[in-house]
């Protein structure tokens, strides 16, 4: 039988599995050349970040052998000149491990205060504030994520500081039980808690345009099943928009978190760098890798110039890391509410 | 909710049962056409719409409906698109101010008490006038079993024993036999017509005294459709259930009375309500006779 009428069975019922077959398109030549300008620019970015990778640590890579392990362990930072005036890197001593912990400190303590406020200003702006303050808001929001850094250390330095500096007295006088808010020096001028707090409020801008971004695209028929049911507007936030957009937020808090860490001008107006770890996030004695580079960058010589290198090395990792991180959360967060 | 007052319209409703049996709905018929007019159907008990008018922004959505709904029966509204079926069903339970530029007149009694009257706490409206939407829309955070339980929770309700509510509510939207065996697993793994199931036992499990189904049926599949048409008329024994469709038969299967909506262009308006049988067999409009003969629409 050559042909088989449709639907008929096949006459040989022997017939063995076929392989799978290869499914190929051509792409249209317009697809290709789009295909290529896409490809490139996607390539170009991570093309800049690998290069920024490999040049700093080439640069650094004569102080990391050098110092070793030592290097983010260690957080001493002495420059020893031979008698004629080079830089002895044997003798001398490069150890970022102070800043690298006062940078996450410092960020940590930024994201712990700007993600409660942003969430609250989010929900505020898109389940509560009327029209027109809304669009206020929401350009004025978006302006401040655009603010110059510069601005936000100024402001931190002359009028935020003193207020913060009173919390930091509070805190310390009622929590002080707790290790982390325990003062061994009475010095509350220039700590991370204040540097926390300045940075703070450069992140809120971030945090609140992408929660909020996330919270308005809460599906609608779920916003109205809840509603139908005799929700409150607060049971309905806490039923619907919350597991809807924790992933979100997350992930903007995370955002925020490597805006902070990265962080340079602000924290440099506001922060006393000391080389020496310390977790007291109300004393004046912080450590801020962004801010150190740019301290020592004006005066340092050939060497030193290669270990600010390794330490913006070390800066580039920690980032990567904390991103890494935060990728994991969002992932494992995400799934449930959606 | 306290217990006397959720058996409260179950009662009512297992006497309106008595009423609606077969023989003696000829004589609910006969009074159904006076009882319709606003104001003359018996005050203080069931929903009452009065003079609605809708508006979105400044255009004119539904032009002066008024309505009366018995306790104990079903009732479809009928009409094709756009002629403010869904939006008139929305005022009934206040969802339509969701919508923004939305604007309403007119009275909606419950309980011979207007749900519009300033001071009103529209959650507890909500609680008594649930509803049923077009789409599936369980929540998908939660299991199964929580879904049904979400409106306690979301209106701050006690029970005794949750569980017998869980499964009453199951069982009275047929879906029980189907996820008694993974009450703990999340909504959104069901089918669409099992979800839609799961969101009509979400509604009762609050204990409303009035449903209303926004198109129920339409994203679904003939068998989940008649499934959940089973459904309505258990359920109709013991509530009011207001259903809006556009399937003609199934407005002709599952209710008792209908009413017909059109738009010629500019705001919709009742054209005709009476007893399902009358509507469908002697309509007193024209227009009526020619949708529900598939002439248009």
């Amino acid at each position: 039988m050559s042909t088989t009428a449709p639907g008929a069975k096949s006459a040989n019922l022997s017939t063995p599995t076929p392989a799978k077959r290869e499914i190929t398109t051509k792409p249209r030549f317009s697809d290709k050349v789009f295909r290529g300008v896409a490809t490139a620019g996607g390539l170009s970015s991570l093309l800049l970040l690998g290069l920024i990778f490999v040049f700093l640590a080439f640069q650094g890579f004569q102080v990391l052998r050098s110092e070793g392990l030592g290097f983010i362990t260690g957080s001493n930072w002495d420059v020893v000149q031979d008698n004629f005036g080079n830089t002895d890197l044997e003798a001398s001593s490069f150890g970022i491990a102070a800043m690298l912990i006062g940078t996450v400190i410092c960020a940590t303590i930024a994201v712990i205060i700007a993600v409660p406020i942003s969430v609250l200003c989010a929900l505020y702006l898109t389940f509560y504030a009327p029209g027109f303050i809304k669009r206020i808001m929401v350009a004025l929001i978006d302006l401040m994520a655009a603010f110059p850094s510069i601005l936000f250390g100024m402001w931190g330095y002359f009028v935020l500081m003193p207020h913060a500096e009173y919390w930091a007295k509070l805190i310390h006088k009622y929590f002080e039980w707790i290790p982390i808010f325990k003062m061994d020096v009475n010095i509350f001028e220039r700590s991370p808690f204040v540097a926390g707090v300045v940075l703070s409020t450069m992140i809120i801008p971030i945090v609140t345009s992408i929660s909020r971004e996330i919270f308005s695209q809460t599906p609608l028929d779920r916003v109205q099943a809840a509603y139908a049911l005799g929700a409150t507007r607060w049971a309905m936030i806490k039923a619907v928009v919350i597991p809807y957009g924790r992933s979100g937020v997350v992930g903007g808090a995370m955002l925020g978190l490597g805006r902070a860490m990265g962080e340079t001008v602000a924290v440099y107006t506001v922060l006393n760098l000391v080389y020496q770890i310390n977790w007291q996030v109300l004393i004046g004695a912080g450590g801020n890798v962004a801010s150190m580079i740019l301290l020592k960058f004006g005066e340092a010589g050939p060497t030193e110039i290669k270990a600010l290198m390794a330490a913006g090395l070390a800066l580039f990792i920690l980032t990567l890391i904390v991103n890494s991180i935060a990728n994991v959360i969002v992932t494992k967060t995400g799934g449930k509410g959606r | 909710m306290n217990n006397s007052e959720a058996q409260g319209p179950l009662d009512k409703g297992n006497e309106k049962m008595e009423t609606t049996t077969p023989s003696s709905l000829s004589s609910v018929a006969a009074n159904a056409a006076a009882k319709k007019k606003p104001g003359s159907g018996a005050l203080g008990v069931g929903l009452e719409a009065r003079g609605i008018h809708a508006w979105f922004g400044d255009k004119m959505v539904l032009k002066d409906i008024s309505l009366d709904f018995w306790s104990g029966t079903v009732t479809a509204l009928i009409g094709p698109s756009g002629c403010g079926k869904s939006t008139f069903i929305r005022t009934l339970n206040r969802m339509h101010e969701f919508i923004p530029g939305a604007a309403m007149a007119g009275d909606v009694l419950l309980n011979g008490k207007d749900i519009y009257e300033s001071g009103t706490d529209v959650t507890k409206i909500r609680l008594k006038v649930g509803m049923v939407f077009q789409k599936p829309n369980p929540f998908p955070s939660m299991t199964i079993a929580d879904n049904v339980l979400a409106g306690l929770k979301l209106a701050q309700l006690k029970v005794q024993n949750k569980d017998d509510l869980l499964e009453e509510c199951l069982v009275r939207a047929g879906l029980w036999s189907e996820v008694k065996d993974r009450l703990s697993a999340y909504g959104g793994s069901l089918s669409g017509g099992q979800q839609q199931r799961l969101c009509i036992a979400r509604s009762l499990a609050v204990r409303p005294e009035i449903l209303l189904m926004d198109e129920p049926c339409s994203a679904l599949d003939p068998g989940s459709t008649l499934k959940i048409e089973e459904t309505i008329s258990e359920l109709s024994s013991s509530m009011t259930i207001i259903i809006v469709t556009h399937n003609m038969q199934q407005a002709a299967r599952v209710s008792d009375y209908t009413g017909f909506f059109l738009s010629d262009g500019g705001p919709g308006e009742l054209v005709e309500v009476g007893p399902t049988s009358e509507i469908f067999s002697k309509p007193k409009d024209v227009r009526t006779e020619n949708y529900v003969t598939g002439r248009f629409g």
